[in-house]
């Protein structure tokens, strides 16, 4: 049973301490076995929570918790953020001749924004809001083919300040549809990185053809009609061999002994043979 | 008696056709609900994901272009949602990992790209959308978060900018937007995607090295890739459970 | 903006390695090593307090009260470094709001507001009460209204009452040292718990933030009471002075061995990062790690408390030795958690390069806003002892 109680201090003062002033004519309060200061921190704690929730209950963002530990309305302002790109199947609604042809073109697996720059704009409103469209350009194309060594291999490269300098690159190559004019006449043109290691290597004199079987499909589906690889020993054994007479300075090795089941390439690396 | 019978069946009868034709149409109606919650059930189980083929990136950097365009990402090269590395190893161990402004411009021969380079290549980074994301677990006040359909987001209003989740992303997809002071990061485009577009990075990449579809759709470029490739993930020992799947993904990658 | 770019343009030329393009910018600076700082002194010097009471080391009453009220100064000053940290420091009640259970950082709403208010404050309120109410019966004017207020009006001053307010002190120091515990290793959990940054996600880092905490809160005590009894020109309790060394020693001697024990862990696993995290101890950190925490802030320490603690010194010199060994001290425990925090963000997380930490001296995050707030709480201690004194001479007994 709490038994509050309210009685004057006076009871209290074994001090006999002069009271001045009202500041010392306070109360005592009692709740129960807590004492008096642990009534008065108590009334103050109190006080304090029941702020913290009303203030909780004003603030908290209203859509909060209904998806989970987040405000869900950020996701609708997320989402209604500005499209940039249209994507190239709104540019070939209007545009369609130009997407018929690079649909068959070797630039089919590039969106029409790659090089015109972000479009959505300009399919919102086609007079003011004109898309990119580079003329006399030779670096528009430098970034996909400049050559880089670390570019895999079987993509066509150039080396700008060498190839047909000061042309811009539309002169020869229709962006739709690029296919050079003449077709290159070394494999170098998409396999550089390895025909320029294998110019400073001992096979230097060797072309691509002597030990690559290339089928004429091989320019316009590269990956599906891979060149093939030689699939005999005997087959490097005709310079590297120890009954061989075609290339008297080449290293010749007896074949039977060497290498065990392995082909020759599957150690060595042709197009680097002393790397 | 038999006139309340008669009454009574009457009654029954003229009763039969109305509760029929109710209880029919109550079937009807659950029949289409059901139909109406599976299909809800489907978009709501849309679970996105991206895969990267390295071996077709040509380090470019279109992707890093086209998302600063697409996003308002700031220009300056502190500040990416996605970004391109270029791995060189030598024959000797060494291994050189550059990526010169994320690879906005591409990149440029060096001196370095000799006969004693072993392999070279390009990987494409971004936010691996993760399915334990360890940024989403940190955030002290509930500012970024997985949706549904399994993005993470970043809501830039509540967002107190403690930079704790930028600490905590083990792949440094996050920053600090300098105007607004508050967290930033890829977000695979989720307004695009919502609308049934693809991410800018995939949209203009020129190789189809990026690919982007709902994990759990039965045909989409991704789901080939899935089928056909091992896939590799960034960190796997961390178990952040990404959604950004890479195949031919090198083990010097970081 | 423009100076922001600018200085991080300037960092880009001294980057070694490969970091990820977004790891230019280092996002905890010297006022997220101030926050770890600060509450590892209120720790320690609470830790402290409860010696006294809860474990009855008498030798160190007389520096009880003070402990109590440093702890105060410094809690108070605390959340003042995250604030002007954060990005919107306007948004911080979030955290009240609407904190995300998982995350180390929202504790910090709780454990503070828990601490400052049902630990500290009510411990000194306790503490105090029986003096306050005398004090607001004595005094005239202002003071007297002040300690009114501040014993919300309590007059009673029975044996009963004040038998209670100790059994009240008791209890809340019994609560508060793990309480203490919470408050600072919690701090190193949120650093501890990042399995993205090696450095830093580890077991032992909370348990090393407490122990350094302990260390640095003791020493700042003894460092207080010296300098605090010579300002009143009072004699100094050497038995008071001995005590707090031992303690010191001991704690400086778990510290080390933590520490020790952290970093023969990490080169015995030899795990993948180990490559990268000695780059970062040998070219980063050889200064701030290995001359200024270990040579400085412990072995140094340690050996001028052993001498003093085991040889017979006259008193005069064994006070200076104390007073040195603990000023050391804080010097090493301020380099402990530079070197946490900010070495924690010199490297990639690419694990294959370095960057470097820009400290400005102007703006909010620069070196003299930080000078500024470690004054400010001798500022608000200042403050307090006018309020409360902790003397003995003060006491109304």
């Amino acid at each position: 049973m709490a038994k509050i109680g309210l009685y004057r201090p006076q009871q209290y003062r074994p001090f006999g301490l002069h009271t001045v002033g009202s500041l010392d004519g306070g109360f005592v309060l009692r709740i129960g076995r807590f004492p008096d200061q642990v009534v008065r921190v108590g009334i103050l704690l109190v006080a304090a929570v029941i702020a913290m929730v009303l203030i909780r209950e004003r603030f908290v963002p209203e859509s909060f918790g209904e998806l989970g530990h987040y405000r869900a309305d950020a996701i609708p302002t997320i989402e209604s953020q500005a499209i940039r790109y249209a994507g190239s199947l709104i540019c070939i609604d209007c545009h369609d001749e130009q997407g018929a042809i690079k649909s068959a073109s070797y630039h089919r697996t590039l969106t029409c924004e790659i090089c015109h720059g972000p479009s959505a704009a300009h399919a919102e409103d086609y007079e003011s809001q004109l898309p990119v469209v580079e003329r006399d350009s030779r670096t528009a194309c430098l970034p996909c083919h400049q050559y880089l060594p670390s570019r895999p291999t079987g993509f066509p490269q150039i080396i700008e300040q060498l190839h047909n300098p000061p042309q811009p690159c539309i002169g020869c190559h229709d962006p739709h549809d690029p296919t050079p004019p003449e077709i290159p006449g070394s494999c170098a043109a998409c396999h550089a990185q390895i025909a320029r290691t294998k110019s400073v290597s001992h096979h230097f004199q060797l072309s691509c053809e002597t030990c690559h079987e290339t089928s004429p499909e091989h320019l316009q589906s590269p990956r599906s009609f891979l060149p093939k690889r030689p699939t005999s020993r005997e087959f490097c054994a005709g310079c590297h061999g120890t009954i061989a007479d075609a290339a008297p300075s080449a290293p010749q090795v007896d074949i039977a002994a060497h290498g065990d089941r392995y082909l020759c390439w599957q150690c060595h690396y042709p197009h680097f043979p002393e790397g | 008696m038999p006139r309340e019978y008669a009454r009574r069946e009457i009654l029954i009868k003229l009763m039969e056709f109305p509760c029929s034709a109710l209880l029919l149409s109550l079937c009807g109606l659950q029949e289409v609900e059901a139909t109406a919650e599976r299909a809800d059930e489907a978009t709501a189980e849309a679970l996105y994901g991206m895969g990267i083929q390295v071996d077709k990136c040509i380090g470019c950097g279109s992707c890093v272009a086209a998302c600063k365009a697409e996003n308002d990402v700031p220009e300056e090269p502190f500040y990416f949602r996605t970004w391109v590395e270029r791995y060189v190893i030598h024959d000797d161990g060494r291994v050189q990992v550059d990526s010169p402004d994320g690879g906005i411009r591409g990149f440029t021969s060096r001196q370095e790209d000799g006969a004693s380079v072993l392999r070279a290549f390009f990987v494409p980074k971004l936010c691996n959308q993760c399915d334990n994301p360890p940024c989403v677990q940190v955030c002290p006040v509930g500012a970024t978060f997985k949706t549904e359909d399994g993005v993470i987001l970043v809501d830039s209003d509540y967002c107190i900018g403690c930079r704790y989740c930028i600490q905590a992303c083990p792949y440094g997809a996050r920053y600090l937007d300098p105007r607004t002071k508050t967290a930033d990061k890829c977000t695979f485009c989720y307004h695009r995607i919502k609308q049934g577009l693809l991410p800018a990075c995939v949209e203009v990449c020129p190789t189809q090295a990026r690919v982007f579809g709902e994990l759990t759709s039965r045909a989409s470029p991704l789901r080939r890739m899935m089928r056909m490739s091992e896939l590799q993930v960034l960190k796997p020992s961390l178990n952040t459970e990404p959604k950004v799947y890479y195949s031919k993904l090198d083990g010097e990658v970081r | 903006m423009a100076e922001h770019f600018e200085r991080l343009e300037s960092i880009l030329g001294q980057i070694s390695g490969y970091i990820y393009p977004n790891e230019i910018e280092l996002h905890w600076g010297l006022l997220v090593v101030l926050y770890p700082y600060i509450t590892g002194l209120v720790a320690g010097a609470f830790i402290l307090a409860s010696l006294e009471k809860v474990f009855r080391v008498k030798e160190i009453e007389p520096t009880y009260r003070l402990s109590l009220l440093t702890a105060l100064a410094f809690l108070l000053v605390a959340p003042l470094p995250l604030l002007a940290h954060l990005g919107h420091p306007e948004r911080s009640f979030e955290i009240f709001l609407t904190p995300q259970f998982r995350s180390a950082m929202a504790m910090f709403g709780f454990v503070y507001a828990w601490y400052l208010t049902l630990v500290l404050v009510l411990e000194i309120w306790f503490e105090y009460r029986a003096d306050m109410v005398r004090w607001s019966q004595g005094e005239k004017g202002l003071k007297r209204v002040l300690h009114w207020v501040l014993s919300l009006g309590s007059r009673d001053l029975s044996p009963a009452a004040v038998a209670f307010d100790r059994k009240a002190v008791f209890t809340i120091t019994v609560i508060g040292i793990p309480s203490a515990f919470l408050l600072h290793g919690y701090v190193g959990f949120i650093f501890g718990s990042v399995k993205a940054n090696p450095w830093w996600s580890s077991v032992l880092m909370p348990i090393v933030f407490l122990f350094s905490a302990i260390v640095s809160g003791i020493s700042l005590v003894l460092i207080l009471y010296y300098v605090t009894t010579m300002m009143r020109r009072k004699p100094l309790d050497m038995a008071c002075l001995d005590k707090l060394s031992e303690f010191l020693l001991y704690a400086l001697i778990v510290d080390f061995s933590l520490e020790l024990l952290d970093f023969i862990h990490r080169l015995y696993e030899s795990e993948e990062s180990i490559k990268i995290l000695s780059e970062l101890i040998f070219i980063k950190l050889g200064l701030s790690l290995t001359i200024v925490q270990i040579l400085l802030g412990t072995i140094v320490p340690l050996a001028l408390l052993a001498v003093a603690r085991f040889t017979q010194l006259p008193a005069e010199l064994k006070r200076v030795t104390y007073f040195i060994a603990a000023l050391l001290v804080q010097v090493g425990i301020f380099s402990t958690r530079w070197n946490v925090v900010i070495g924690g963000q010199l490297f990639s997380k690419s694990l294959r390069g370095l960057t470097v930490y820009k400290l400005e001296l102007g703006g909010m995050e620069g070196l003299f806003s930080s000078i500024g707030l470690l004054l400010l709480p001798f500022l608000i201690l200042f403050v307090l002892v006018k309020v409360l004194p902790p003397w003995d001479e003060a006491r109304g007994e």
